[in-house]
């Protein structure tokens, strides 16, 4: 019995000091990367995707001669999606001595996680955390997408100067900070450029019935619905909205990206989103060869299209290697430096980055079309 | 159309899915006195049974609304695997072993589901017609609250009139004299079971026809729901839980329409609360004082 | 025969002693951990979990009611905390005391608002009792989202923080002197009232005992630590969102509670640090995780329907007993 319980504190021991020794391990012939995403839970959906492009990313990169002639490691860590789970798995990544982080997905988790690394000084990209203050006022966290507001921006400026559309509709998913991010600042320029905002309604996460709020959207006649949620939630809005008798045409943000696929091949289902234009990083269809490049490598790899998110995913992997290579060396002030001042060309465009470390980059307008993603234009905010 | 009646139609068809689905919680509850948590779970394994098979119909040609013959089949079974499993050995332990017992068979489902079909929701096609016909209600709504009247008549005359039936009454009101009496107890709670979850089947079906869209936890909120239009209606009452629901519906509905979407969840459960308070035995339910 | 005989045993002064020089010898391990991030970050998260398991102890194991609100307790106590801190605080770092008066309040409105649930609900029992906890809990989650005071959906952040290297130490003992408390009210002769609730309310009633008042009260306190945890939570997350105190948060501590033995002050603290480590150790698990937790609700239920320490605490004494007893048995 004795020699037992003396057994398992050895092992305890062991595991304790083993951890430990990882921790002071930093340097080495290895760049180490942490990643964080949601692999697992409500939201895993979009954590796989992004992963996958910055696995893809890494796994080019090494076979090329890695960077600065070293081997990328790329620690993958789950958070579930949970404000909680990001900060433990944020903590067990420094342990292991990463030199850079690649992450988190979602923006409540990479708000909290860019509080930490933030005291830490660890270089730290979001492939996808869009909420505008993540970065705002933080030397060293960095994102490849653009915020909430710029995306509600450029799609009143779209509207108003492209779709030649004045009375638009606002309905927006309250629990969620994307979604308000986005509505909020839409509407702030939609009232600058004059047009007019006829009604506001809100949801909630977990609703599926939208019957009540699109009868109210209903009586005003609006000849524009923003709706600026992620797909799984259009999904369900847009049928309901059709059959509640709306005829007006959506426009949204980012997170349509995927309606097509969500509805699968239901006629139906995509006639209701049909004319819909939203905002998006990037277009498959696009020409460049870089894109056709990511879009082909990604396909062989995981048998399935990549996503808006897979695209980000990727270029994080590459600006951190840009920037690591520009400055020479993985000290983590020095690659801060170097990314603050980078001109990056990726899949999603070109970036700088402004005084908050957002990205100044282009917005792609994309269209459906006979239900299919047609490249509609290139917009800039100038 | 009128806004106001526009409304009150949105809510009567939210409302009919409440109903239906209070219709299984309210048969188990009153048999066996245990809020089945995981009943709204087993609505959302009918409606991804319906999901696998409505595939294999289309390409047969055959009508969609045909899922619920396996939906059926496997809710019926599964209602009835779980109470023999889970429910059964806790027959004579407190009510909290039982409750917390139904929440962990309701995790159950629901992660299994996550784990081994995923946590992304799916996309099911138009099963029946939404477009709206002269009475201003698509077909859809009309078809869902025909067959809540039908089954809950149904439901009624098996409870007054088949010996069965009476068995699972006697059950309610008094287990163990019922016991004496030479009923078989452990058949009568399965049958309970059984009813309960075919209930949810049919459910599931008028879930997917209406949403379009289904996720591994999309039970738990309308469980939760219809539960509260369960007992507003009086809990073990049929005609209670379908009245307990349309009224649910039309009261979420309005408070969206005229108050505010964000309190619509908030009104809900507050009407539990009141029920709960002022009169626990709900509109149509029974008195039942405490013994000692 | 003499150790079935269950005398109580009088506190005395060595017992005092011995306990004060263990907890001191465990605080100089835990500060070992604490030197990396992710230790003390884990080590945070375990003694939040344990003030909450223990509280909500009080409500399902000591009164014997099962509530499934709990993390509505949470957030009010998380919120207040966060808003009066912030109110104090314009920087990211917040000194002692004000730490303290912020937890304070969020324990004191988290108590009044279990006052205002307690009241009416109490009058239920059971399953319904489980129901409208469950229906207040979500309430509380609306209005925090609804109002905005409460930031709303987007939620709070930046809330201030204790220095990192006083913030394990001060939570550490700070958690210590919740569970002491919550034990001492427990055992003490408010507490045996409650206790006598559950046993048998009627019997409890005929013999005096005023049960309203009793359930209320072993309510609120159970609601009162509750908010304190949030507090600590809300200070050491920095970030606060209303969805993070669902319903399924109160399933998480409820589980902690019904594994460790529902009336198990020591069953509901390691069941709570089993449950805190489990996941973290197992993180490639972590698909599986929930899957497991159902698994092991309804198994215990079956098998354990007290929990696995029951109603019994874990005391070193009676584990010195045992191996006492095995030893004199072998020498035989």
């Amino acid at each position: 019995m004795r020699k037992k319980i003396l057994a398992t504190v050895m092992a305890g021991a062991m595991i304790l000091s083993g951890c430990g020794g990882a921790g002071s391990n930093g340097g080495g012939d290895k760049i180490k990367v942490g990643g964080l995403a949601p692999l697992t839970g409500k939201v895993a959906i979009y954590g796989v995707s992004a992963s996958n492009g910055t696995k893809l990313a890494f796994e080019e990169i090494n076979a090329n001669g890695g960077i600065l002639g070293k081997q990328v490691e790329f620690i993958l860590e789950d958070e579930k999606g949970e404000v909680v789970d990001a900060k433990n798995a944020y903590g067990k990544l420094v342990s292991e001595g990463i030199d850079a982080l690649i992450g988190d997905i979602t923006s409540g988790p990479t708000y909290a996680v860019a509080e930490d690394a933030e005291a830490d000084g660890i270089p730290m990209i979001t492939p996808t955390g869009t909420q505008f203050n993540i970065t705002e006022g933080r030397t060293n966290i960095f994102r490849v997408c653009y915020t909430d507001p710029y995306q509600g921006e450029v799609l009143a400026k779209y509207m108003k100067n492209n779709l030649k559309k004045t009375k638009v509709a606002v309905m927006k998913n309250t629990s969620s900070d994307y979604s308000n991010g986005v509505a909020q600042k839409f509407e702030e320029e939609a009232k600058a450029l004059g047009l007019d905002v006829v009604v506001t309604v809100s949801y909630g996460d977990e609703d599926k019935d939208f019957k009540a709020q699109l009868a109210q959207i209903n009586e005003k006649k609006p000849e524009l619905i923003l709706i600026p949620d992620y797909y799984e939630k259009i999904a369900l809005i847009a049928p309901q909205a059709r059959e509640a008798g709306v005829e007006a045409k959506f426009i949204g943000p980012d997170g349509w990206d995927g309606i097509l696929q969500q509805f699968g091949g239901d006629e139906a289902s995509l006639k209701t989103v049909e004319g819909a234009v939203f905002a998006n990083h990037y277009s498959q269809a696009d020409k460049a060869e870089k894109v056709q490049n990511f879009v082909k490598a990604y396909k062989d790899k995981y048998n399935e299209d990549p996503t808006a998110f897979s695209a980000l995913g990727y270029d994080a992997a590459y600006l951190l290697k840009e920037a690591m290579e520009k400055a020479g060396t993985t000290d983590k002030a020095k690659v801060v430096e170097a990314l603050k001042g980078i001109d990056f060309d990726g899949v999603t465009g070109r970036l700088k980055f402004d005084d908050n470390n957002n990205p100044i980059k282009d917005i792609t307008i994309i269209k459906i079309e006979n239900g299919d993603y047609i490249f509609d234009s290139v917009v800039n905010n100038d | 159309m009128n806004y106001f009646i526009t409304q009150t139609i949105n809510g009567l068809s939210l409302g009919s899915i409440y109903a239906l689905i209070a219709l299984g919680y309210t048969m188990v509850y009153g048999i066996v006195q245990l809020i089945n948590f995981a009943h709204g779970d087993i609505i959302m394994v009918g409606a991804y049974v319906s999901f696998f098979t409505i595939p294999t119909l289309q390409s047969m040609g055959l009508p969609l609304w045909l899922c619920i013959i396996p939906a059926l089949i496997i809710c019926t079974l599964l209602g009835v695997v779980i109470e023999r499993l889970a429910y059964r050995p806790l027959r004579e332990s407190p009510r909290i072993a039982n409750l917390i017992t139904a929440i962990g068979v309701s995790l159950l489902l629901q992660n299994l589901a996550m784990k081994f079909i995923g946590t992304e929701s799916k996309q099911i096609g138009v099963i029946f017609s939404k477009q709206e016909t002269a009475i201003g209600i698509s077909p859809n709504t009309i078809i869902i609250i025909v067959t809540t009247i039908i089954l809950t008549l149904l439901l009624q005359a098996f409870m007054k009139r088949t010996r069965t039936g009476k068995s699972l009454v006697a059950v309610s009101e008094d287990y163990v004299a019922s016991k004496l009496c030479g009923i078989n107890v452990d058949h009568a709670i399965s049958i309970t079971f059984a009813i309960g979850s075919a209930l949810a089947a049919v459910a599931a079906l008028f879930y997917i026809s209406t949403y379009q869209q289904i996720n591994p936890t999309m039970g738990s909120l309308p469980g939760i729901k219809a539960f509260i239009a369960a007992v507003l209606g009086g809990i073990g009452s049929i005609p209670g839980a379908v009245i307990g629901g349309l009224i649910l519906g039309i009261c979420e509905i309005f408070t969206r329409a005229y108050i505010s979407s964000q309190l619509a969840d908030a009104v809900v459960f507050g009407i539990l609360i009141i029920v709960l308070i002022f009169k626990p035995a709900g509109l149509f339910g029974k008195n039942v004082k405490e013994k000692v | 025969m003499m150790d079935k005989k269950s005398i109580r045993i009088k506190p005395s002064l060595p017992l005092y002693l011995v306990t004060a020089v263990a907890l001191v010898l465990l605080y100089l391990l835990v500060m070992q951990l604490d030197n990396q991030v992710y230790y003390s970050k884990i080590l945070v998260l375990m003694l939040i979990n344990i003030v909450l398991a223990v509280s909500l102890n009080v409500t399902v194991g000591c009164l014997g009611q099962i509530t499934l609100g709990h993390a509505g307790f949470m957030s009010v106590g998380a919120y207040t905390a966060a808003l009066v801190s912030k109110s104090m605080v314009t920087g990211s770092n917040i000194g002692l005391p004000q730490y303290m008066l912020a937890l304070l309040c969020g324990g004191i409105v988290a108590g009044v608002v279990g006052i205002i649930v307690g009241i009416p609900a109490l009058r239920l029992k059971g399953d319904y009792l489980a129901i409208i906890t469950l229906a207040f809990g979500e309430i509380i989650r609306v209005l925090i989202e609804y109002f905005d005071f409460t930031g709303g959906g987007v939620g709070l952040s930046k809330i201030p923080r204790l220095s990192k290297a006083s913030q394990v130490t001060i939570i550490f003992w700070l958690a210590i002197v919740c569970v002491v408390v919550m034990y001492v009210i427990m055992t003490s002769r408010h507490g045996r009232a409650v206790l006598a609730i559950r046993d048998d309310e009627i019997a409890a009633e005929a013999s005096g005992v005023n049960t309203t008042y009793y359930k209320t009260f072993a309510f609120t306190l159970s609601a009162i630590f509750a908010g304190i945890a949030g507090g600590i939570y809300a200070h050491s997350q920095g970030i606060l969102q209303a969805k993070t105190f669902d319903f399924n948060y109160s399933i998480n501590i409820l589980v902690m509670v019904v594994l460790g033995g529902m009336g198990s002050f020591t069953g509901a603290i390691l069941s709570a640090i089993v449950l805190t480590i489990l996941p973290e150790v197992l993180r490639g698990f972590n698909e599986y995780r929930m899957i497991s937790y159902a698994v092991v609700l309804i198994l215990i239920m079956i098998f354990r329907p007290r929990g696995l320490l029951g109603r019994s605490e874990f005391s070193l004494r009676k584990l010195a007993r045992i191996f006492k007893k095995k030893g004199v048995n072998g020498h035989e």
